[in-house]
């Protein structure tokens, strides 16, 4: 007899069984619906070379995040010590006013890793929310964001940054959403698409029947439903966003003194290139290793969404 | 075809308006007199009249909007203005700057493709092998990699440690044989490719996986036919059309890509000119260079939509 009763109805004759099940059926793994945080989790486990970089980030960051802790002031001369070779005292050398290489490396670290995640952020908000709308309206309001999207994408964008920035006054906020205003473009078409198959499932029909209103169901129903690719999306544009701020400050247009990051202090190491290759080497190997830190990891993840595409 | 080619004609002009407009409002909007260089502390003060002339002369007077009709005016009548800075007609000086650029771009994009398409090819066909993981490493390099830094780089190792190559310009003063010339261009030649170079290899890679899946393959293979001649007898056939449209397509990148290597390698082009237009507040030669880049981009990409058409048949042009 006690064969016959399936497990549901054992469950539905108790309480506790039947919290068990359904916490089971929660941790099976079933199909393709994993969270977000799963994907993320099944990807840097199963690619090495995405962990590795993870790691090199993290590393990246946190002795950014660190560069105070460092002994040395960066932007103290010391001109009897000027383009020293790296000792036991300064692990890289220093530049050509004597200050401590490393320190000034991690301080524009700072400075590239504060203007790349700000102008990512500002661009995914802007992306996805016109993105959205959008995929979601579609009509009119579809053709006429897409055109925009378009002229966007169409345009030297670095040339007309350099004119708009020897315009503007030359701070972090407006290098920031110069850059993020070239760079939404692309997120905002990564998420129409999205929105366009997402705004099809039956859960978003389900609401709609239920008369939840549209901007609930943007917020609530299709932007959780395509984090994946916006985090893909977004180190995508950390790393475009690290690789133009380092052009435009090398070129003179980016970050201003007394500011500096790694493109900046490459501006700066340009003369002294033939005196000591290691202050013009050490800046562009950190923009190397973070830049690309990012793309795999973006690629990474997007091969995991879509196995197509390897 | 025709409705496609005259829908993206309007568009470009459409894009071409607001971009000028745009440019034209921000730099004039701009605080700062942009005759400021001539009126200099020490130089000889102008008189109101010559001020009024030099205006007139240099298309300033009047207010925003006038300026920028007598500016279009002048434009679409083929006469982009007299820069500021120099007083000769802007035209002629980006004329004369073009063959510098153009020549640097056809170099990159010729060493791009010439490395991008035996790469891609390799990599596409062992998938996931040691060779495609080798090759598909350096892409990424080849992506991630600033062009300023890596042009620093070869100069640190070509021209200051090896001494073979010279380190910027175009010509040794004095001499004047195709050599001397080949040897200055080749570094800035080579970082202006990279980026590409990776590009269109992972396009390529990426193009022969899905060839090589496809059945024509397989009836060649099932005739007898050897891997590396299905490879470059159908395959590389089959993955190059798309190629050639893409260059059109990143043509962008080889214009502001050739702004950072000019600057790098004080190469005298374009790019160069434009830099000091914008430190001079040249208006009408930032105007001229915004355009004209702009142009060229956007033929780049109508170009590569209208070559897509023609690589495959299948996708026809204006019917969606």
């Amino acid at each position: 007899m006690a064969r016959l009763i399936s497990e549901i109805n054992k469950a539905a004759l108790n309480r506790e069984l039947f919290r068990r099940i359904t916490r089971e059926k929660v941790n099976q793994d079933i199909g393709p619906e994993r969270t977000t945080w799963q994907n993320l989790k099944a990807v840097f486990l199963s690619n090495k070379a995405a962990l590795c970089c993870l790691i090199i980030l993290v590393i990246i960051i946190i002795a950014s995040l660190c560069a105070p802790l460092s002994p040395y002031d960066p932007d103290e001369m010391d001109l009897v010590n000027k383009m020293a070779a790296p000792s036991a005292e300064h692990i890289l050398g220093t530049d050509e006013m004597g200050r401590d290489e490393l320190t000034r490396v991690l301080y524009g670290g700072r400075v590239s890793l504060l203007v790349g995640v700000l102008s990512m952020l500002v661009s995914v908000i802007v992306g996805v929310f016109l993105g959205t709308v959008s995929g979601y309206c579609g009509g009119k309001t579809d053709v006429i964001l897409m055109r925009i999207v378009d002229m966007f994408q169409s345009v030297p964008s670095l040339l007309l940054i350099i004119v708009i920035y020897s315009i503007v006054p030359p701070t972090m906020t407006t290098l920031v959403f110069m850059l993020a205003m070239f760079s939404w473009p692309s997120v905002a078409r990564i998420v129409r698409a999205q929105t366009l198959t997402v705004k099809e499932r039956d859960y978003v029909l389900a609401a709609k029947t239920l008369g939840v209103s549209h901007h609930i169901i943007i917020i609530k129903h299709i932007i959780p439903n395509m984090t994946s690719q916006i985090i893909v999306a977004a180190s995508l544009a950390i790393a475009n966003a690290i690789l133009d701020e380092s052009t435009l400050s090398f070129l003179g247009y980016g970050v201003q003194l007394p500011k500096s990051s790694w493109g900046s202090m490459l501006q700066g190491a340009q003369q002294w290139m033939l005196y000591d290759p290691l202050l013009a080497l050490v800046p562009g190997i950190f923009i190397l290793l973070t830049v690309l830190c990012f793309n795999i990891i973006g690629d990474a993840l997007q091969q995991a969404l879509d196995p197509k595409l390897n | 075809m025709k409705s496609f080619v005259f829908k993206r004609t309007v568009q470009m002009i459409f894009v071409l308006f607001l971009v000028s407009v745009f440019s034209f409002g921000i730099i004039h909007f701009s605080p700062g007199d942009p005759l400021a260089m001539y009126k200099q502390p020490g130089m000889h003060k102008m008189t109101v009249e010559q001020e009024e002339a030099l205006k007139e002369e240099l298309g300033l007077n009047g207010t925003v909007t006038d300026q920028y009709i007598g500016w279009a005016k002048k434009t679409l009548n083929g006469d982009l203005g007299t820069s500021i800075s120099n007083r000769l007609p802007v035209k002629d000086q980006i004329f004369e700057r073009i063959p510098a650029t153009a020549g640097l771009m056809a170099a990159s994009l010729v060493i791009s493709i010439v490395c991008a398409v035996p790469l891609g090819l390799i990599a596409g066909m062992y998938n996931n092998k040691w060779q495609d993981n080798l090759i598909s490493t350096f892409t990424y390099f080849g992506i991630s990699i600033p062009a300023f830094w890596f042009g620093i780089v070869l100069i640190i190792l070509f021209s200051l440690k090896l001494n073979i190559l010279p380190s910027g310009g175009m010509r040794t003063i004095g001499v004047d044989s195709t050599w001397d010339l080949i040897k200055h261009g080749i570094l800035p030649a080579l970082v202006l490719s990279v980026n590409n170079t990776a590009v269109f290899v992972r396009y390529i890679r990426a193009n022969t996986i899905t060839q090589m899946k496809e059945e024509y393959v397989m009836t060649a293979k099932s005739k007898g036919a050897s891997g590396t001649g299905i490879l470059f007898y159908h395959v590389l056939k089959n993955c190059m059309l798309p190629v050639i449209t893409l260059v059109g397509s990143r043509f962008g990148m080889f214009i502001t890509g050739s702004f950072v290597v000019e600057s790098v390698f004080s190469w005298p082009g374009i790019g160069q000119l434009g830099m000091s237009a914008v430190n001079n507040r040249d208006y009408p030669m930032i105007m001229g260079i915004t355009m004209l880049s702009c142009i060229a981009l956007l033929l780049g990409n109508f170009l590569a939509d209208i070559l897509y058409g023609f690589a495959d048949p299948r996708i026809k042009q204006g019917k969606e």
